[in-house]
């Protein structure tokens, strides 16, 4: 039809047939698997809603902070079948707060010692060895913790920081096992602590060498100008790593379960077992029915939302510091 | 603050010098720490598992199935390791193509505007907790009808495509300009260029990544637990069949057990399962190391 009329002919008289399917293809196919990625974000919200909406009608947003979680279904039990993720709210931000508070300091250091300190060699060595410590699996440290850790956090960290501190509420009596919030937090600062190093390595690296140069010359000690040149220029990409490192912590299901030894109560008492979001639905997903699973789902989508949240938030802190960078470059 | 004595010589460090050198060592010093206590983590870790798992390995601990029985000591993981390498291996089958083609077209095709929220969505996916990513997995292929090892597979797929595109996208980046160039002068279809010219440049680094995301996925555990968790002990690759024994559930589920034998199986499982990592990683390090060295050096 139209392509035998002479000004298509003339225009491209020489492509054969299969360059211009061919070029017609490859684009069509790559735009598919791209707009498929966005499909499948928008499938999982839909699909994970979905799967909420009998625990939505039921609890509604007054499910995030209720905390009875009662799957029993036996008729004359109280609060039979009623659930709250209230008890999985405070876990989640506890251990999260836990992991920070401990990565957040240690990843910055190694980020410092790696960027400014350490001789090429030994850095070439060292960094490599941090990166690896991220590909280590979540239900490998889980097995270590059981097994390691948390006996060592039953005989030594928690009986010396129960004594020392013990008139503070949080560092209350130790679990007879070790497993508890305090074990899974220790836990998932492992787990955060390579996020936070390599990006704060990466931020420090890209700090520019005047800047660093004209502090040591006006007469700074390293830790001076580290802090006042490199640590002060980083903060918002710090800000940005640190929110990365909370949507890891966050997310984490598998160590957390293996280590938090699946309480349901609210405890001020860090020793204390406890659970999160992301262990409940690790927990109790192949047991649960009905309106069980349904808040699991419900778990989920919360999950779900404070991932998306962090995220734009990370990439809002980063445009920013982006903008402002730009501006003090012209 | 103390006045200064004029007489002192200026090299006698008094003071407030004295107390900033003070913060200045304390301070370097904690950050070698720092560095120095991941690195002890990552050993301590490393070792506890070698030292434990270890003594479990031996043939009949990689090639045979599990004994049957409660506390039952003796017997193997085959089934799982079998099982885990089919479920991996759809995972990539299915992320490979995928993850290459969004990352041609964030490279070739896309303008500013179109890529934008595309790699929003990667961004997204990547940070996504592989528990969500799970139970949405489960609504879809489980709910209303029963785990099989092809549901993991897609959840593992989920979680790869980010890295494989991450990682393609940065190596067809490195593909000099001129090479494309040069193609189209020569009258080269873009496809052609594409399939002929820009892929087998970046062929290493495409291959890196997904050494990487093979490596992650073998042992994400919330997708198995969730989609591949039930299952007898019998060696099988019916992936769409059945729920398939794997080495993170077998590790899981051994873990929380009160039987030292069902713990020792876990060690051996986990320093099978921490080996294939950490020699993936190694791997792909140095292939991305060697395809740097190749794309820079033209």
């Amino acid at each position: 039809m139209t392509s035998a009329t002479p000004a298509a002919v003339s225009l491209s008289p020489t492509r054969r047939l299969s360059d211009r399917v061919g070029d017609r293809l490859i684009v069509v196919i790559t735009v598919l698997a791209a707009i498929a990625a966005g499909a499948l974000i928008v499938l999982i919200i839909y699909k994970l809603v979905d799967g909420a909406s009998a625990s939505v009608s039921k609890f509604g947003l007054a499910f995030v902070w209720h905390s009875t979680w009662n799957p029993s279904a036996a008729a004359g039990v109280r609060n039979a079948n009623v659930f709250g993720a209230g008890a999985l709210l405070f876990g989640t931000v506890v251990t999260s707060t836990i992991s920070l508070l401990l990565a957040v300091p240690l990843g910055i250091g190694i980020g410092v010692y790696l960027s400014l300190l350490a001789s090429g060699r030994v850095g070439a060595i060292v960094g490599p060895l941090v990166e690896l410590l991220a590909a280590v699996p979540s239900v490998i440290i889980g097995l270590w913790g059981i097994l390691v850790l948390a006996p060592f956090m039953r005989s030594t960290i928690m009986p010396a920081l129960h004594g020392a501190l013990g008139w503070i509420p949080i560092f209350g009596t130790p679990s007879t096992t070790g497993l508890g919030v305090f074990t899974a937090g220790v836990a998932l600062a492992i787990m955060v602590l390579p996020i936070m190093a390599a990006i704060s390595r990466d931020l420090f690296l890209s700090v520019p060498s005047e800047l660093k140069d004209g502090a040591l010359a006006l007469g700074m000690t390293r830790w001076e100008m580290i802090r006042g040149v490199v640590l002060d220029s980083s903060r918002a990409g710090l800000a940005a790593a640190t929110i990365l490192g909370l949507s890891r912590a966050l997310g984490e299901a598998i160590a957390v379960t293996q280590l938090i030894g699946a309480g349901s109560a609210i405890h001020a008492n860090l020793f204390d077992t406890g659970d999160t979001f992301a262990s409940r639905i690790a927990e109790q997903f192949n047991d649960s029915t009905g309106l069980w699973t349904s808040s699991l789902f419900y778990c989920a989508v919360i999950l779900l939302v404070m991932e998306l949240v962090i995220n734009f938030a990370a990439q809002v802190i980063v445009r920013r510091f982006e903008r402002r960078m730009g501006l003090a470059a012209r | 603050m103390s006045v200064v004595d004029p007489t002192t010589p200026l090299t006698v460090v008094t003071g407030n010098l004295a107390r900033r050198r003070r913060v200045n060592r304390l301070m370097l010093g904690s950050s070698t720490a720092a560095a120095i206590f991941a690195v002890a983590i990552l050993v301590i870790v490393i070792i506890s598992v070698v030292q434990r798992g270890a003594s479990q390995i031996s043939l009949s601990f990689l090639v045979k199935d599990p004994a049957v029985g409660i506390a039952a000591v003796g017997g193997g993981i085959a089934d799982a390791i079998v099982g885990s390498a089919a479920i991996v291996a759809v995972a990539t089958a299915m992320a490979l193509p995928f993850g290459v083609l969004i990352a041609i077209y964030l490279t070739e095709f896309s303008s500013p505007r179109t890529a934008r929220p595309i790699r929003l969505a990667l961004d997204l996916l990547n940070g996504m907790p592989s528990i969500v990513i799970a139970v949405f997995v489960y609504g879809v292929l489980v709910a209303g009808f029963h785990q099989t090892g092809f549901a993991a597979s897609f959840a593992l797929a989920i979680i790869m495509v980010p890295l494989i595109a991450r990682t393609t996208s940065e190596m067809l980046l490195l593909v000099p300009r001129e090479l494309r160039d040069a193609s189209h002068a020569l009258g080269v279809s873009r496809w052609r260029t594409i399939v002929g010219i820009v892929l087998p440049g970046a062929l290493g680094g495409i291959l890196t990544g997904v050494v990487l995301a093979i490596a992650r996925a073998a042992g994400e555990t919330a997708p198995v637990l969730l989609l591949s968790s039930i299952f007898g002990n019998t060696t099988s690759i019916d992936v769409f069949g059945t729920a398939l024994p794997n080495i993170p559930m077998i590790i899981f589920n051994d873990s929380e057990s009160g039987f030292p034998a069902d713990h020792a199986r876990a060690w051996g499982a986990a320093l099978v399962l921490i080996a294939f990592i950490l020699i993936g990683n190694l791997v792909a390090r140095a292939m991305l190391a060697r395809q740097r060295r190749k794309l820079v050096a033209r």
